[in-house]
């Protein structure tokens, strides 16, 4: 596992330096080469999905509409994203964004809370055994089942819904850097002992940086689970949201709008969960080569 | 009464209820500027009496003294060059000895002496070179030698060294060898150093301090190296206080505390 990890950049340095010393021609096709490599499969896989599509659904009596209903029906939608009605009535910009916005306030404080609690759980031997049980617990309840409790403590949507994010995704942001905090190996508990680091010292400068690896990984488990919770709650929550577009176009039997609304809802996802793993990736460059 | 005075220490430890002892007893005196090494078998004792001298471990009787005053948690005064660098990764080389030197000297040194003071430690090692980079993307040897530099840069009374040179190839070991002794030379430190390398602890040691083994070690003996400094390895292979050292060291360890496996 080490030597791999300490070969692989030693390996990559090498190939990028022959690279260098080869003409250029050659490189720009090899370039080009590994990205259709990349590209090709995907796009021609997609292609044929969307033709079975096409056939299923044509026939007469289908359920949904085919592809190119849905872009009929939604162009509409897809080339005026920023056009706003008043109350719901707004572009899909409008609604995405509402619904980021809460995603983003509920998962900070997960972020926040969900590290100190991991923190403390991987710290002390007595937190981890009053605590972690009941985490346990906790975090099989899904989603939705806090949401009646929120909206009786609450009393309105709005907090409700960042709540359901929240405790959808600190729960495995606390288990993750726990897990973390718990393998800092010994040796770095030394060195700060012997330099006299305070408490506050030791939490910014060793055990962050050492568990950031695995803070990371809860992190990631975390921003995908608020997505998925969000497009829930706000079915159920109603306001400006995309999952309150679902809901609201299911009502007024609009189904393409759904599909389209669902395509965005992957799409973002899939960012979202690509914008954290970037971030480790910056953030982790020394740690995770141990 | 000695510089670095360790009296009568014992230690147990408790585990699943089961108390073990593995050191009795144990008393030795370093004199300020002393390099002395700790020798003896895998498992006797020796790291568990270095972390008491730094303070990683508390005896459970008897007491260390260093400067006359009770050693009782870790501090920069007693430096230790660990086992394995425990450089920390995520910093670079530069960066892992300035977290040292910006704690310890904080509020002694302006933040340019720091920087000049960090410089100065890595170029005594010879690791200017390199101070930008990261741990996994240097050697073993320079590794051990940011290790060192970063301990010598809290500028302790007692330089605290485990097996230093243990994980390292023949030819790195020796040349660091030098560089620890000319360092010692220049700088006067006092140094308690763990080894399994009998060459390497008559060539370095002032004198050499020679544990039975466990369960309960003890100091079995400590030898005096009364050779002159600076010593040059290649002028002591023939040398007949060297040889006799040596050989005192051998006869300690394989014949008279050789361990069961071994004497069977
Ligand atoms: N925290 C601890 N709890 C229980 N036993 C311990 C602890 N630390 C050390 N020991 C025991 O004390 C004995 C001595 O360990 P120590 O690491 O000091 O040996 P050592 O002489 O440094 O060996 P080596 O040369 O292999 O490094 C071992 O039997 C070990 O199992
Ligand atoms: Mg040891």
């Amino acid at each position: 596992m080490s030597t791999t990890a300490i070969k692989s950049p030693i390996a990559s340095t090498r190939e990028r330096s022959d690279v260098v010393r080869a003409p250029i021609g050659p490189i720009v096709v090899k370039r080009l080469r590994a990205v259709a490599a990349e590209l090709v499969p995907p796009i021609v896989v997609l292609v044929l999905l969307l033709i079975v599509w096409q056939i299923l659904c044509s026939r007469p009596g289908a359920g949904l509409p085919p592809p190119t209903r849905v872009i009929d029906e939604t162009w509409d939608l897809i080339v005026h994203p920023f056009y706003d009605n008043g109350g719901t009535d707004k572009g899909l910009f409008w609604h995405i964004s509402a619904s980021l916005q809460r995603v983003a306030l509920g998962y900070s404080i997960a972020a926040v809370v969900g590290i100190a609690l991991g923190t403390l759980v991987g710290q002390s031997t007595w937190a981890m055994r009053g605590l972690d049980p009941i985490f346990q617990v906790l975090r099989t309840v899904p989603p939705l089942a806090w949401l009646p409790l929120a909206l009786a403590a609450f009393r309105d949507g709005q907090p409700s819904a960042i709540f359901v994010i929240f405790i959808t995704s600190v729960w495995p942001i606390i288990i993750n850097t726990a897990v973390g905090i718990r393998n800092i190996p010994q040796d770095y508990r030394n060195v700060s002992a012997v330099i006299r680091l305070n408490g506050f010292e030791f939490f910014w400068k060793i055990m962050i940086p050492s568990a950031a690896p695995y803070i990371f990984t809860g992190l990631r488990i975390g921003i995908g689970l608020s997505w998925l919770a969000i497009v829930a709650a706000e079915m159920l929550i109603g306001g400006v949201g995309i999952g309150f577009f679902i809901w609201d176009a299911w009502n007024s039997s609009k189904i393409s709008e759904i599909i389209l609304a669902l395509i965005y809802v992957g799409v973002i996802g899939f960012i979202l969960d690509k914008l954290v793993a970037m971030l480790a990736n910056v953030v982790t460059r020394g740690t995770s080569v141990q | 009464m000695a510089y670095l005075d360790i009296s009568r220490v014992g230690i147990s430890f408790t585990r699943a209820g089961r108390t073990s002892e593995v050191l009795r007893e144990v008393d030795l005196g370093v004199a300020k500027g002393e390099y002395v090494s700790i020798i003896g078998h895998s498992g006797c004792g020796k790291s568990t009496l270095l972390n008491i001298v730094a303070g990683l471990l508390r005896v459970s009787t008897g007491a260390v003294l260093l400067d006359g005053r009770e050693v009782n948690s870790p501090g920069p005064d007693r430096a230790v060059v660990f086992q394995n660098h425990s450089l920390l990764p995520w910093l670079t080389v530069r960066e892992n000895v300035a977290l040292a030197v910006d704690k310890v000297f904080a509020g002694r040194k302006s933040s340019g002496e720091r920087r000049d003071w960090i410089d100065a430690n890595l170029k005594l090692v010879n690791m200017t070179h390199a101070a930008d980079k990261r741990p996994s993307e240097i050697s073993g040897g320079m590794k051990q030698r940011v290790g060192i530099a970063r301990a010598l840069a809290m500028e302790p009374k007692v330089l605290l060294l485990d097996e230093p040179f243990g994980a390292l190839d023949a030819l790195t070991r020796a040349h660091l060898q030098d560089q620890v002794m000319e360092i010692h030379a220049r700088l006067g430190n006092t140094m308690i150093m763990i080894t399994h390398d009998v060459d390497e602890a008559v060539l370095l040691s002032d004198r050499i301090v020679m544990m039975t083994n466990g369960p309960s070690a003890t100091i079995g003996e400590v030898l005096e190296v009364p050779l002159p400094r600076p010593r040059r390895r290649l002028d002591l292979m023939e040398d007949p206080v060297y040889a006799h050292a040596r050989a005192a060291v051998i006869e300690f360890l394989y014949a008279r505390h050789a361990l069961p496996a071994i004497a069977a």
